[in-house]
């Protein structure tokens, strides 16, 4: 093998990074549901769609430090579900629990994590059966919990941060809070995985697991992390979720593959190495869109399984197909 | 590594060879003792025995499917989606009438066949991961079934119930076709050429391709089993239930069971190695657990909690020893 | 040679993403002819072949079987043209039996049925032609077998495929001496029923013992074409395209030879007997050995990788017990590994990360990137253009580099970390010529800056050229010591345990 590499100065132009094309895809599919319904490019209502979107856009920025890692997450849904149950049965409708409930949410999202993490890496339970036994178990717990019918519902001060508006802001009319929320964790989850040591350690891991070792990388710490953040997200997701929407038993359930198809929307590798977190919740803008749109159409919602589907296999085929030809 | 072996290799004795017959005389000895130890010896008939057996013949049936597929070294999660879809097409299909019970199977048989093909090529042909290929296709599958139907829908003439509830003195006609179809699948891959093929494109399929092998054809006869299978256990589970419904697949929680099944009985996720009798000792290791679980009165939401950390123990019975990382 | 060739091919021409891996390469081989295929690790022959066997389609050029042009898209078309591989990396199945394997994708059918009694006959047959068949069972499964056996379980394969072409890729890299011979009398006995055999090496004494004819492929070009053997110099000219001496750095010198920094005595473990061994400073110590002869469990055992089970290591006089790649890490031992795709590149990941990996792994998990204690983005930079790294750019992706640039990203890895023991095992497989002599020259300035350099390599010229001192291994122990002033043929004696004959 000869090097055949250019003089570096001549190939700068090729370093820009490029354009992913997912913002392409955002922006078209929202300027397709403007036409078809001019109320949304209101603040009312793209302030809406941005805060029905922020459970899935957070969820899947932090299923994707599974994916980068190599994995898969699918206890994410479930999480989500015994979060809102939980701390539906756990509040009381005493508006002051929610000061204990949510960071005790947050630390049954963690051993959550850390348990799927801890089969994943010394068990060696490949991460799709280990969190999908999770996901069994956990819906499982959720039901006990609930008695298989929910009962209570959550305080406003839970709900403050899926449901309350600030009004009257200037431009934008209305900022829901969990729009904030949406661009607050959003920012972390990016610095996490593209500033920081642990990032670029977890794009190792999942690139090759047997290089990373041998090149001193703490890979089971580093994967039993990017499953604590996927769960620490979940619970977040399913505080938001559970403000806007409210108390049910399947509350969470087909987020885990929605979180997925936005990640590989977002041009994520599957089995990782690669993955940005704009790009993710560019995905999930998109997948939501794709879902108002069908909803404008007048389709029914299983139409929504339909092309969820086949956007998932569609965006891997591509995926694999521009691959082979840029060559491995 | 090159530095694979030393000279001095006996043949030493594989423990994950003989495993899934361990873990079967363990569940075997826990049932019985378990049902000693209750005083409820009214479990321990040949007549008990056969119930046993007879609670899981669309585990059974699936999970036959399913070891094609994981032997290729792919997966088939679509299988849950296609059980729910092929009972409704029986029962809507025949819709109580005898006359339309062949028409009934071959078009569930057809959309099964179909299935496969499509998850066959979009593994081997456009090389989409099969958990994604396969989820995608669930997807798919289950949307297109509730948008059709969101309730029970049509019925099975009593005529083809006798496929679920006839029996050949004390043992049900559904076990025997079960145990017949196992028989099948165990001749396939032992004596045929497409058998060694599976075997060989799932534990090397560069080397399956260097000689001479069409490994791409093999992948899809592969899945298009898998999905006949799943197809089948539709069939029958419309003729127990006596209708179909678009969530019954998903329920019995049959894409995760039939894989935890396969593993259990031995054959290896990454393909190439395992066969048919151990994946039905995986079945009646489930048929048993569930049965333990019945003797000791288990409230239901437990039972769910309790399978799945079953589930991910018995796979990671087998994972732990492995030396490669997983993902 | 007369008549036509039973294969010829003709200006074959590949690219792959930025490599021309073959220009215009023109070959023949006739009945009954033994042509040696010779070069560089690297140099294009296992293109050729994958060209040939139809895994690979030329982009130029064309391949004739018996005068006819074919195109082969399958490999099948080729093994059914009379074309057997026998492939260096193995393609057996090791949970299938050897007689499973023989007839992988052909098994023989009785009544639509697979015959399993005449495979095992069969199997019998072609095992006692080489004298192997009371070693080796046909229903033993590939997985129980040694790495000698199994490399014969390949040669029968494609030997029973009764090809008119066969293609043996080094097949002797696993094989003992007298095994050596077994095959050399097989492949004579194939030359006198008329198949054509292409016998790739770059080992000159098996030249000289079989080859009928020799072409030597050198950077993706024919470089050299010998109707007669010619003698072993003048191959090796060919090969190397220049002389020995200006490819290898000088040899420290006896004051450039330090302390010893890493010692150990009486390791063992399960594929280990009974090591001693020093690595001072400032010295290149190869490793010789066959396949299979334990240098890479050595290199990993000193790497906390699959560790000594007993015995005692000290590094700079401190006993040590490594228990990971990490604690040798952080005691100061790098590795490169041999298979550098799958033990050392992050092939997704830019140049920089791929020389910033080990830096971060030991630097605090949520701490900035850019910056860590070993090194920073700036100073990464300036380690990569210093060993020159030739890339569009640092940002690029490492599986666009070229296999020179990627080792040398990897060494730049290990540099940030200024290690005491750097081990490189097969350190320039799959590299070209200029590469190679810059990872040598890489290599020698370590030693000169005092870090202990330990080499584990098949290729013995390089052993020979590049060490200061040299360690031969066979069956799990250091047989033998040698200077650097040793011949190929007395490190091979002792790696194949004549040495008692010999002497």
């Amino acid at each position: 093998m000869t090097d055949q590499t250019l003089a570096r100065p001549e190939a700068k132009k090729r370093s820009l990074p490029h354009f992913n094309p997912v913002y392409v895809l955002v922006v078209a599919l929202i300027l397709a549901i403007i036409v078809m319904n001019p109320a949304f490019g209101e603040p009312t209502g793209y302030m809406n769609f941005l805060k029905r979107v922020t459970a899935l856009a957070i969820l899947s920025a932090g299923a994707l430090y599974v994916i980068v890692s190599g994995g898969f997450d699918l206890s994410v849904g479930s999480i989500m579900t015994l979060t809102v149950i939980g701390s539906s049965m756990l509040a009381s409708n005493d508006p002051n629990s929610t000061y204990w409930i949510i960071p005790l949410m947050l630390g049954i999202g963690a051993v959550v994590g850390l348990v799927n993490g801890l089969v994943v890496s010394y068990l060696k339970v490949p991460s799709l059966i280990a969190t999908l036994g999770m996901m069994i178990t956990l819906n499982g717990v959720a039901f006990m919990w609930s008695g298989g019918a929910p009962r209570g519902y959550l305080p406003d001060t839970f709900r403050f941060f899926g449901r309350y508006n600030i009004t009257d802001v200037p431009v934008i009319t209305l900022l829901p809070i969990a729009v904030i929320c949406l661009f607050g964790f959003g920012a972390i989850l990016w610095w996490g995985l593209h500033r920081t040591n642990f990032g670029r350690l977890l794009h190792a891991v999942g690139d090759n697991p047997q290089a990373a070792r041998l090149a001193g990388v703490p890979v089971e710490r580093v994967r039993i992390s990017a499953f604590v953040v996927s769960a620490l997200t979940a619970v977040l997701a399913g505080v938001i979720l559970g403000g806007r929407a409210g108390v049910s038993v399947d509350i969470g359930s087909g987020f885990e593959l929605q979180a997925i198809t936005a990640a590989v929307i977002g041009g994520a590798q599957l089995l990782g190495g690669r993955g940005s977190v704009p790009a993710t919740i560019a995905g999930a803008l998109a997948l939501e869109a794709i879902f108002t749109l069908l909803n404008l159409l007048g389709l029914a919602q299983p139409v929504r399984l339909v092309v969820q589907g086949l956007i998932l296999i569609g965006a891997v085929a591509l995926a694999t197909y521009q691959r082979k030809r840029s060559g491995r | 590594m090159t530095d694979a072996s030393l000279p001095t290799a006996p043949r030493r004795f594989r423990f994950d060879r003989h495993a899934s017959t361990i873990l079967l005389v363990a569940a075997i000895l826990i049932y019985v003792v378990l049902v000693v130890a209750l005083g409820q010896t009214r479990f321990l008939t040949l007549e008990n025995l056969v119930a046993i057996l007879g609670r899981s013949i669309t585990l059974g049936i699936t999970a036959i499917g399913q070891t094609f597929a994981i032997l290729v070294a792919s997966i088939d999660l679509s299988v849950a989606s296609l059980i729910s879809a092929s009972a409704v097409v029986t029962s809507v299909v025949m819709n109580g009438d005898p006359a339309m019970m062949l028409p009934a199977v071959a078009a569930v048989l057809a959309l099964g066949a179909v299935v496969g093909l499509i998850n066959g090529i979009v593994i081997a042909k456009l090389e989409v991961n099969p958990l994604i290929a396969t989820l995608g296709m669930s997807l798919v599958i289950q949307g297109v079934l509730s948008y059709y139907y969101n309730n029970f829908a049509g019925n099975v003439p009593a005529e083809f119930q006798i496929f679920a509830y006839g029996s050949w003195g004390i043992v049900p006609y559904s076990l025997l076709f079960m145990f017949a179809l196992a028989a099948l699948a165990w001749f396939v891959l032992r004596f045929t050429r497409f058998g060694s093929d599976i075997y060989s494109v799932g534990g090397n399929k560069d080397a399956a391709r260097l000689a001479g092998i069409k490994t791409a054809n093999v992948v899809i006869g592969a899945h298009v089993i898998c999905s006949l299978c799943a197809a089948i256990a539709g069939i029958y589970l419309a003729s127990r239930l006596r209708s179909g419904a678009p969530w019954i697949g998903a329920e019995g929680v049959y894409d995760l069971e039939s894989i935890a099944v396969v593993v259990i009985g031995g054959t290896v996720l990454a393909g190439g190695r395992g066969g048919i009798w151990g994946t039905m000792a995986g079945v009646i290791i489930f048929s048993l657990i569930d049965s333990i679980f019945n003797v000791a009165s288990v409230d239901a939401f437990v039972k769910q909690v309790l399978r799945g950390i079953i589930i991910v123990a018995a796979v990671a019975f087998y994972a732990a020893r492995s030396q490669r990382p997983v993902a | 040679m007369s008549g036509t060739p039973v294969i010829e091919m003709r200006g074959i021409t590949k690219s792959f993403p930025g490599v021309k891996a073959l220009r215009g390469v023109s070959f023949a081989c006739g009945r009954g002819e033994v042509h040696a295929l010779c070069g560089e690790n690297g140099a294009g022959k296992s293109t050729l072949i994958k060209i040939l066997s139809g895994v690979y389609r030329p982009d130029a050029g064309e391949v004739l079987i018996d005068g006819e042009t074919k195109h082969f898209s399958h490999p099948q078309q080729a093994l059914l043209a009379g074309i057997s591989v026998i492939y260096q990396e193995f393609s057996l199945l090791p949970e299938r039996s050897v007689a499973q394997n023989l007839f992988l994708g052909r098994e023989p059918l009785r009544n639509g049925l697979v015959d399993s009694k005449a495979m095992v006959a069969e199997t019998r047959r072609v095992l006692g032609l080489f004298g192997v068949r009371h070693r080796i069972e046909p229903d033993t499964l590939v997985a129980d077998l040694d790495v000698a056996s199994q490399q014969m379980v390949e040669i029968a394969k494609a030997v029973s495929l009764n090809a008119k072409v066969i293609v043996m890729d080094e097949p002797t890299a696993a094989l003992n001496e007298a095994e050596c011979e077994v095959l050399f009398t097989l492949v004579e006995q194939l030359r006198a029923s008329g198949t054509a055999i292409i016998y790739i090496t770059h080992r000159m004494r098996e030249v000289t013992r079989i080859a009928d004819r020799v072409t030597v492929i050198k950077d993706g070009e024919v470089a050299g074409s010998f109707d007669q053997v010619p003698a072993p110099e003048a191959v090796v000219r060919a090969m190397v395209g220049r002389d020995i001496s200006e490819y290898y750095p000088e040899p420290a010198t006896p004051a450039e030879i330090g302390r010893p920094v890493l010692t150990v005595a009486g390791g063992n473990n399960s594929a280990l007997r009974d090591i001693n061994l020093e690595l001072r400073a400032g010295e290149i110590v190869g490793f010789a050995g066959l396949q299979g002869a334990g240098r890479t469990a050595l290199a990993m055992a000193l790497f906390g990788a699959k560790s000594f089970a007993t015995g005692t290591m000290t590094l700079d006089g401190e006993t040590v017990k490594l228990n990971s790649p990490r604690d040798a890490i952080r005691a100061g031992i790098g590795m490169l590994p041999g298979d550098r795709k799958a033990s050392a590149l992050v092939l997704m990941q830019s140049v920089r990360d791929n020389g910033m990996l080990t830096a971060r792994a030991f630097a605090n998990l949520f701490g900035t990137a850019d910056r860590n204690r070993f090194t920073d983005v700036d100073g990464m930079n300036a380690l990569l253009d210093r060993i020159k790294v030739r890339a569009p750019s640092y940002e690029q992706e490492m599986r666009f580099l070229s296999g020179g640039n990627q080792q040398k990203a990897i060494v730049a890895r290990w540099l940030a970390l200024k290690p005491k023991v750097l081990i490189f095992i097969e350190p320039t497989r799959g590299i070209d010529v200029d590469a190679k002599a810059s990872i040598y020259h890489l290599m020698r300035d370590l030693a000169r800056a005092g870090t202990a350099v330990m080499m584990v390599s098949s290729d013995l010229p390089e052993i020979l050229g590049a060490s200061d001192r040299i360690l031969v291994m066979r069956e799990g122990r250091i047989v033998g010591e040698f200077g650097r002033s040793a011949t190929e043929t007395e490190l091979m004696l002792a790696a194949t345990g004549e040495t008692d004959v010999a002497a």
